[in-house]
């Protein structure tokens, strides 16, 4: 088995290497991406403006209420159809990733948000405080020290969930190990090849967001 | 005190969580200058009553009327007007992810738009007068429950305001540490601060009002002196509350 392993690593690790390298795009487009779109959604979920917060209610519901691999069948197919320019398989897949990670992004912001002892907004306004400078000053910061823990949690998530991508062939991990499996049938090395790079990547990302917690705690 | 100018003017004032009417149709008026004392049994609006002075707590109707001002209009701004309202929790709600220094100076500078160096000189002397100035770098974890309060005190006192408003001030505290922050009100009422209080030390109240309310359901059902409410009452029910607490 090992051997097997080291053989076909030795044969394909440019598949691989191009694989982890389609996932970390993916991941660190995803990411970004969704925690800017996320960050919209909460603030349109708790701007008290009814029809936003209904529109975000529903938005929320149905990303998190449905498979990952229905919304990106669902994108997939449809957004070629509706959008004025040509998209790719790999763009249309992106996109859907993006809006359902948005979703939980969101989710957490608003949880983090709101988890500020209501104490805090009370004494800012007694004192004066606008309601910008109350949110920027008092909720924000103590906001952040929850939400970012949490938002680690998701970017793993993410992370992982870009390999339903293998699905429509767009390149990443999973979709080396199709490759390189259909051309050798090998399944369970290459499978292993590629569970061994999953893990050093989330292991290396978990130690890091491990280590920007404990930071952030370092105060109070 | 009646014939002082009148600094909060309350009229009409209804309060309603859903079904629940929590303050009816009160009117009452705090002077210039007065020191009055809000007792009662819990559930009886006191808490309500005092957060709707400063419209924390938005009516459902009637009026605020602040310095000339209606609060609960809105086409105000009421921010503006909270600055010359201090209020003080029972919880405290110091600033966790600031200094001491910081929750004093933040509100200053922000609104007050005054130089950090003015509002940091500010926010010493009134840590000095609390006791509170070898805490000024700290953050509030590091304090005691009566230190949080002082220094909520002195942050709400920074904003020089006109009225200072207090909700249970010494209820979450630690009974050796009720007595510094008494103290800290008590230097207010000797400076002639305008105080509303809501309270269950009876003794204190006693001591230093002007003139006590006793509420209950909602409504204002007794009012006058220390003395005269609290020696001679003549409601059913101020009776039967004070035969309780005293």
């Amino acid at each position: 088995m090992i051997d097997t392993i080291i053989k076909l690593w030795s044969k394909y690790d440019y598949v691989y290497i191009d694989g982890l390298l389609g996932t970390l795009w993916l991941a660190a487009v995803t990411v970004m991406a969704a925690t800017a779109v996320g960050t919209i959604i909460a603030l349109m979920r708790l701007s008290g403006v009814r029809l936003l917060d209904r529109f975000t209610v529903l938005y929320i519901g149905v990303l998190r209420g449905t498979p990952i691999l229905l919304q990106l069948y669902f994108f997939w197919l449809t957004l070629p159809k509706i959008s004025p320019i040509t998209l790719s398989d790999t763009a249309c897949i992106v996109i859907a990733l993006i809006v359902n990670a948005s979703a939980y992004v969101a989710e957490v912001i608003r949880a983090g948000i709101q988890a500020v002892d209501k104490g805090q907004k009370e004494a800012a306004k007694s004192l004066g405080l606008s309601d910008r400078n109350t949110f920027r000053y008092i909720v924000f910061p103590q906001a952040i020290k929850n939400i970012l823990p949490a938002l680690g949690n998701v970017y793993i998530t993410m992370v992982k969930q870009t390999s339903l991508a293998s699905v429509f062939f767009v390149q990443e991990l999973m979709t080396s190990y199709r490759t390189v499996q259909s051309a050798t049938f090998l399944a369970i090395p290459s499978l292993v090849i590629v569970g061994v790079i999953y893990l050093v990547v989330t292991t290396i990302l978990s130690k890091g967001l491990d280590l920007f917690e404990r930071r952030l705690q370092r105060n109070e | 005190m009646s014939e002082s100018k009148e600094l909060i003017y309350v009229v009409d004032l209804c309060k309603q969580f859903g079904e629940l009417k929590v303050l009816k149709n009160i009117t009452e008026t705090i002077h210039e200058g007065e020191v009055v004392s809000i007792i009662g049994p819990s559930g009886s609006g006191k808490s309500t009553f005092l957060r709707c002075l400063n419209l924390l707590e938005k009516p459902s109707s009637g009026k605020v009327i602040f310095k000339g001002v209606d609060l609960a209009d809105k086409n105000i701004d009421v921010d503006k007007h909270r600055q010359k309202i201090g209020m003080v929790f029972q919880l405290f709600n110091v600033f966790p992810h600031m200094t001491v220094l910081e929750n004093i100076t933040l509100a200053p500078m922000l609104e007050r738009k005054i130089s950090k160096a003015q509002a940091e000189d500010q926010a010493v002397e009134l840590l000095k007068r609390v006791g509170l100035l070898d805490k000024k770098d700290e953050y509030p974890t590091r304090l005691s429950g009566g230190q949080k309060q002082r220094l909520a005190i002195v942050r709400a006192l920074a904003m020089e305001p006109d009225v200072m408003l207090f909700d249970e001030p010494t209820s979450a505290l630690d009974p050796e540490m009720v007595k510094e922050v008494l103290d800290v009100i008590k230097s207010l009422v000797v400076a002639g601060m305008t105080i509303v209080i809501v309270t269950h030390e009876m003794a204190f109240a006693r001591e230093v009002s002007d003139r006590v309310l006793f509420m209950a359901d909602g409504e204002i059902v007794e009012q006058g002196s220390p003395e005269s409410l609290f020696l001679d009452p003549k409601n059913d029910r101020t009776k039967d509350f004070l035969s309780k607490v005293l």
